[in-house]
């Protein structure tokens, strides 16, 4: 048996067809062909499939499509602003943030969710916050400095 | 040195991974495309009696099951062994196993399905008939008389034993010593979890004959190689496209040809349909190769000012339950030839016993027997300094190889190429502040807190390696490096590289030593890599060799395309070849002392495709390709120092202040070669304190997720400090040394010697890694705390 469902994808409406027991991550990824959101571990472990749903930073491996059903989802594809990366994006980049790259996605959302809660976090604060999300490469030293680089970046053009 | 080399250019890779258009094998789907799901063994011995899979092929969407006896039937081969030593005895693996199943996630059957969640379905609807069989485990008490053979043609699971080093000095050097130092010391099981799992995926072309197999490779020839050579030999090498796209890190765990890489390929060509498997991270866990996992036995000699005079090792490593593609290498060849460490003595023996167990195989990780290694020399040099009272940072520079003594022969093999280890040492002490280091710690344990510090140093051979010496050590292949270079008729560059980036940075690297040597900008470069079809040959990316042996290949052949147009520009001006001069900052060709009269790099790009005035026997075009077979390896070396406060109520580890001094020659790009040695101390301190691969003796995998299996996370770390000296490698003529994996080698020991240091008060002269926090609480609590 089959639901449809339908849901706000980085501002467009997007409606779909799935079981019950489909994952928010593979609608996205299968369905949507938003092949951005990664999956590392299948099991909420390692925050590599981040999203934000609502306003509210989630591992999309451990939610059900039918329970974003109505739901507002931004992914990494939706974040940069018209061509404009969103300051957390650029400051990645400056930082040397990432290395593999598989990570970065969820590892941005999770800052996504961070700063909005918490505009000027410390660095506990921002290494507390990014305990769920694993990286293997970086050591998260850049990450945690891209974090704070683009804190000061969104503070400055606020 | 031109305009590039030594920035710090930002990486021209990562527009795409923030923005989500990473290109992973994962993210690829093709029309009309099946997928795969593979029956995983829960046992970790067992017979099989039967499987039945009549049931999981009734079920709606599944288009077909394969047992281990369908795919030797449709000629597939064994899984090769690529570096062996003299007399290992090879055990048999097949892609899917036909009779009996050896550790828990060994590959059972197949099903192919319409959707990846049939597929998975499917999978607990095949019936096996397992007759359980007592499984071994432990790389030194698998060898005892009784236990289960894990192949019964392999007596007392032993697959090989090794030796190197002068064993006459050794036993000399003990025999007059004034102080022994013993130590018996485990190292660990790892497990590598890279962030993406792996995967595969495979299209046939039946009309033409031809395969595209994608896979989360480090070295996709090498795998066409095998794939065409043995595993699908009806395959043909010239047909078969093998392309690792982006790879979500590596750290060894992807070098190998796994059974996969088979299984996939051969099944899209049997249904006629492109296929792909994508592993959950419990399959990796069970299925990815793993690393380290020694008894290491060990003694060392001194005099008693601290002289080190020999080194004894006896080595058990846990091969677990089939060699993997370069396991032989990984405890012997690449380990005891680094027992020399920084230091200057006569008398080393190392001998390894490679044992199989009922376990997943072990093969290279990060470091990859450097570790192993590095550890127990400075685990010994520690204790040594400990029980002659002396400062271990005073005892290491007693045993320093000098600066000047360099090129240096070790007695393991290795002549090591530069180095400056006084030098490391006292940048490190300077920026840790080393003295008002130790004062602190003075007034720390007076007030009755546990800090203590630690210190380490390493040296590795990285930049794998002469083709001739890996030869005569044991591998089937060479281990130069490809680099072509295609300039378009605008100027514009293609760099190829058999190198392979997995989060390496080489589009950065590689882009910035071929704009620096045509003196045109990076932004003009693409480099592409990691395709068979687009990169002619290449070894991949493993042992830190890229910039030193890929790097290298890339700037040969930027050096022919100069060649090529100076010549042509000679031609063109009229003038004699002497008299002009290359631009390193413009790319152009100038008359000597005249730089208006000069012909532009993209002038002289269209004229050589244009064709109209050539010189004579010159073809049109501007194309080259460089093979680089590299005269030695590079021996970069590296000086940690930790400070650690141990909760003594709680037995947790907090690191106060870590500061480490690298030497990996000169450096391409400054924030890379930081991000990588970031990323590597990370890694080791994992493996110090966090992370341990652990089999019960039924050999059930016991930390199998990553809440079992504890990896490092943001919040265990301060702020690292992180800093270089440079010695240039004689080695190539870039004048670099590899640094993937140095941070991995030098960082565990000094970890350990720092919570020793702290415990000290206590008695404690060793504790095996992991130091978790109930290891430690228990040591403190029996030891009267």
């Amino acid at each position: 048996m089959t639901h449809t469902i339908s849901m706000k994808v980085n501002g467009k409406t997007c409606t779909g067809d799935v079981e019950a027991r489909t994952l928010l991550v593979d609608f996205l990824r299968d369905h949507l062909n938003l092949t951005g959101t990664n999956i590392g571990c299948d099991t909420s472990q390692c925050g590599s499939c981040t999203i934000m749903m609502d306003g509210c930073a989630v591992k999309s491996c451990t939610a059900l499509a039918v329970q974003a059903d109505g739901s507002a989802i931004t992914t990494i594809e939706g974040l940069a602003n018209n061509g404009e990366l969103h300051p957390l994006q650029q400051a990645f980049w400056d930082e040397h943030g990432l290395q593999c790259g598989y990570c970065t996605p969820g590892m941005i959302m999770a800052s996504v969710g961070l700063l909005d809660q918490n505009p000027d976090p410390s660095e506990s604060e921002i290494r507390h916050c990014l305990e769920g999300n694993i990286c293997r490469c970086t050591g998260y030293q850049n990450i945690v400095k891209a974090v704070q680089s683009a804190s000061q970046s969104m503070e400055g053009g606020a | 040195m031109g305009k590039h080399i030594g920035k710090s250019v930002k990486r021209v890779e990562d527009p795409r991974f923030i923005q989500g258009q990473g290109k992973y094998v994962a993210n690829i789907n093709l029309p009309n495309m099946a997928h795969v799901a593979v029956l995983r063994s829960p046992h970790a011995h067992a017979k099989i009696n039967s499987i039945n899979t009549d049931a999981a092929k009734a079920m709606d969407g599944v288009i077909d099951v394969f047992v281990g006896q369908d795919l030797i039937d449709g000629g597939v081969g064994k899984m090769p062994v690529i570096w062996q030593v003299p007399d290992n005895k090879i055990p048999d693996r097949w892609p899917l196993v036909p009779d009996k199943v050896r550790h828990v996630g060994d590959s059972v059957a197949a099903v192919v399905a319409e959707d990846p969640y049939i597929a998975r379905d499917a999978l607990d609807m095949i019936e096996v008939d397992y007759e359980v069989l007592e499984a071994t485990t432990g790389a030194k008490a698998t060898t005892e008389d009784g236990k289960p053979l894990v192949h019964d043609e392999i007596e007392n699971n032993i697959s090989f034993k090794w030796g190197l080093g002068d064993r006459e000095a050794c036993d000399k050097a003990f025999e007059e010593a004034d102080h022994v130092v013993k130590l018996d010391l485990i190292n660990q099981r790892l497990i590598a979890n890279a962030m993406e799992p792996r995967a595969c995926a495979a299209q046939w072309t039946a009309a033409t004959e031809n395969m595209t197999v994608w896979t989360t490779s480090q070295n996709p020839h090498i795998i066409r190689f095998g794939l065409s050579a043995v595993t699908l030999p009806m395959l043909d090498e010239h047909k078969l496209q093998v392309i690792s796209p982006d790879v979500g890190g590596g750290f060894g765990s992807k070098i190998f040809h796994y059974p996969e890489e088979v299984i996939i390929p051969w099944i899209a060509k049997e249904i006629n349909r492109p296929c792909k498997w994508v592993a959950t991270r419990s399959e990796s866990f069970m299925t990815d190769s793993q690393g380290r996992d020694h008894v290491q036995n060990c003694k060392m000699a001194l005099t008693s000012d601290g002289i080190i005079t020999g080194l004894y090792v006896e080595l058990h490593a846990d091969m677990g339950a089939y060699l993997s593609s370069i396991a032989p290498l990984i405890p012997t060849v690449i380990c005891i030839t680094l027992f020399s460490g920084l230091y200057k003595f006569p008398g080393i023996w190392g001998e390894t016993t490679g044992t199989l167990t009922n376990t997943v195989p072990v093969d290279a990780y990060r470091g990859a027997g450097r570790p192993e290694a590095s550890y127990l020399v400075e685990r010994l040099v520690d204790v040594a300094a400990q029980e002659l009272k002396m400062d271990p940072i005073e005892i290491r520079r007693k045993n320093f190889i000098g600066k000047d003594e360099f090129p240096y022969q070790t007695p393991v093999a290795f002549l090591y190429d530069s180095g400056d280890y006084h030098a490391m040492f006292d940048k490190l002490e300077e920026n840790a502040d080393y003295k008002g280091m130790r004062d602190a710690q003075a007034k720390a344990k007076q007030d009755g807190r546990l800090v203590g510090i630690g210190v380490s140093g390493s040296v590795e051979a990285s930049g794998y390696g002469p083709a001739a010496t890996v030869g005569a050590l044991g591998f089937y292949g060479g281990m130069w490096e490809h680099g072509g270079i295609r300039v378009h008729p605008t100027g514009k560059v293609t760099a190829f590289t058999g190198s392979h980036s997995h989060g390496q940075g080489h589009e950065t690297t590689m882009a910035q030593i071929v704009a620096d040597k045509l003196g045109i900008e990076v932004a003009d470069v693409d480099v592409v890599h990691g395709d068979t079809d687009l990169v002619t040959q290449g070894m991949g990316t493993y042992g830190s060799r890229s910039a030193a042996v890929g790097g290298e290949a890339l700037s040969n052949a930027a050096k022919s395309i100069r060649e090529k147009l100076v010549t042509l520009a000679a031609h063109l001006m009229e003038v004699s070849e002497d008299d002009l001069v290359y631009d390193d900052e413009s790319g152009s060709v100038q008359v000597k002392g005249v730089p208006d009269k000069s012909k532009a790099f993209g002038e002289l790009a269209f004229a050589a495709y244009s064709g109209h005035s050539l010189p004579e026997g010159m073809d049109p075009g501007l194309e080259t390709a460089a093979y680089y077979n590299p005269g030695n390896f590079t021996f970069p070396s590296s000086a940690h120092l930790v400070q650690v406060e141990v909760d003594k109520d709680t037995g947790e580890i907090e690191i106060q202040k870590y500061v480490a001094v690298e030497d990996c020659g000169n450096v391409i790009n400054p924030m890379v070669v930081e991000g990588q040695i970031l990323g590597g101390i990370v890694q080791g301190v994992g493996q110090a304190l966090y992370e341990h691969g652990i089999y019960d003796e039924d050999g059930q995998l016991v930390t199998g997720s990553m809440l079992d299996y504890t990896m490092p996370r943001a919040d265990n770390f301060p702020m690292i400090e992180s800093d270089r000296i440079e010695t240039p490698s004689p080695s190539n003529s870039l004048g670099v040394k590899g640094v993937g994996e140095m941070g991995s080698i030098t960082s565990p020991p000094a970890v350990v010697n720092a919570v020793v240091d702290a415990l000290s008060d206590y008695g404690v002269k060793h504790i095996d890694m992991p130091l978790t926090s109930e290891k430690i609480w228990n040591l403190i609590q029996t030891n009267g705390g």
